[in-house]
């Protein structure tokens, strides 16, 4: 399927659709709202067939640009085709809905995006963090991180 | 110097030694260290255990289990969630127990000490280290060293005058 095929059908469950200039694979950025239409359209469409996701990621932008992006790597096998999906989220308590229900390789992604950002996935399974231990306070890979002073009675500088 | 064992026995088989001489020289010739690794200097470990550079030649066997062990080798980046793991196998080891600390992480915190928010920047925070290691990661040789240097204060080290004791009255008095 050609870039504009993809793009009218993604417009097409989305309703709005802002291409994102200059990237290889085809980088397309939706609204939160209509993230698992458009996925679960894009894994079960004959035409498109996306049934890998190869990575989640988080992006902090910043308190100035006061906006956290998250964005979805996805891959069809049988027609070696990628598609990057984006969402764009307020840093004030970002959450989204979770893409579990689609690929299961979504669950441990989520989990690191919820560590390092504190996005929070609705409706996810097991939303738990997954490197950093369970009673470690903040988010470390916010622009605004700042560390405690200790943990568990060890230094940290 | 010859080896204890290789001197010629004479006068009826009877030998004079210090217990001190004796008991250090058992101790430096079987240390057992942990089969325990957490970043890429465990592969350096590894090696150093390896026909080439061959550990066994010093009685050095790796244990599975920290009660087995004599030596720690942390080798690798010790991280907060690790941490207290590792606490709990120093604890769980019996005494006499050693710890080498074995490259930069390890020693104090190696390429995160800066920006590593999750890094414990060296090993000495959480647990008493003999001997540091420098290294990025070290290689086997550098870990032999290591080990050579932990034999000599094994040497010196007195039972007739612990200094563990004699340090916590000097803290009391």
């Amino acid at each position: 399927m050609d870039n504009a095929r993809l793009i009218e059908l993604v417009r097409s469950v989305a309703g709005t659709v802002e291409e994102v200039k200059n990237t290889t694979p085809l980088s397309l950025s939706i609204d939160a709202s209509a993230l698992i239409l458009v996925c679960e359209q894009l894994h079960k469409n004959p035409e498109t067939y996306f049934d890998m996701l190869t990575c989640v990621n988080g992006v902090d932008n910043g308190p100035e640009a006061n906006t956290m992006e998250v964005i979805y790597q996805l891959y069809s096998i049988p027609f070696n085709h990628s598609l990057m999906l984006k969402v764009i989220l307020p840093r004030e308590n970002p959450e989204i809905e979770s893409v579990t229900s689609i690929w299961k390789s979504a669950d441990w992604l989520e989990r690191e995006v919820f560590d390092m950002f504190g996005i929070v996935f609705k409706n996810h399974p097991d939303l738990r963090r997954i490197l950093m231990p369970a009673d470690w306070n903040g988010y470390p890979l916010r622009k605004d991180y700042k560390h405690e002073e200790t943990y568990r009675g060890i230094k940290i500088d | 110097m010859k080896g204890l064992l290789d001197q010629q026995f004479e006068n009826g088989g009877v030998i004079i030694t210090k217990v001190d001489d004796l008991l250090n020289w058992s101790r430096l010739s079987s240390l057992f260290p942990m089969t325990f690794g957490l970043a890429c200097c465990a592969i350096e470990f590894m090696s150093t255990g390896s026909t080439v550079y061959d550990m066994d030649r010093f009685g050095m066997v790796p244990r599975a289990t920290p009660r087995q062990s004599d030596v720690m080798i942390v080798s690798g980046t010790v991280t907060f969630k690790m941490a207290d793991r590792i606490k709990q196998l120093y604890e769980q080891m019996a005494e006499p127990r050693y710890v080498i600390s074995m490259g930069s992480c390890s020693n104090c915190g190696g390429p995160y000490w800066q920006h590593g928010y999750h890094v414990v920047k060296g090993v000495d925070r959480i647990v008493p280290i003999d001997v540091y290691v420098p290294g990025c990661p070290p290689r086997p040789e550098a870990l032999i060293g290591g080990i050579l240097k932990l034999h000599e204060k094994i040497r010196n080290e007195s039972r007739v005058k612990p200094t563990a004791l004699e340090n916590l009255i000097d803290r009391n008095g």
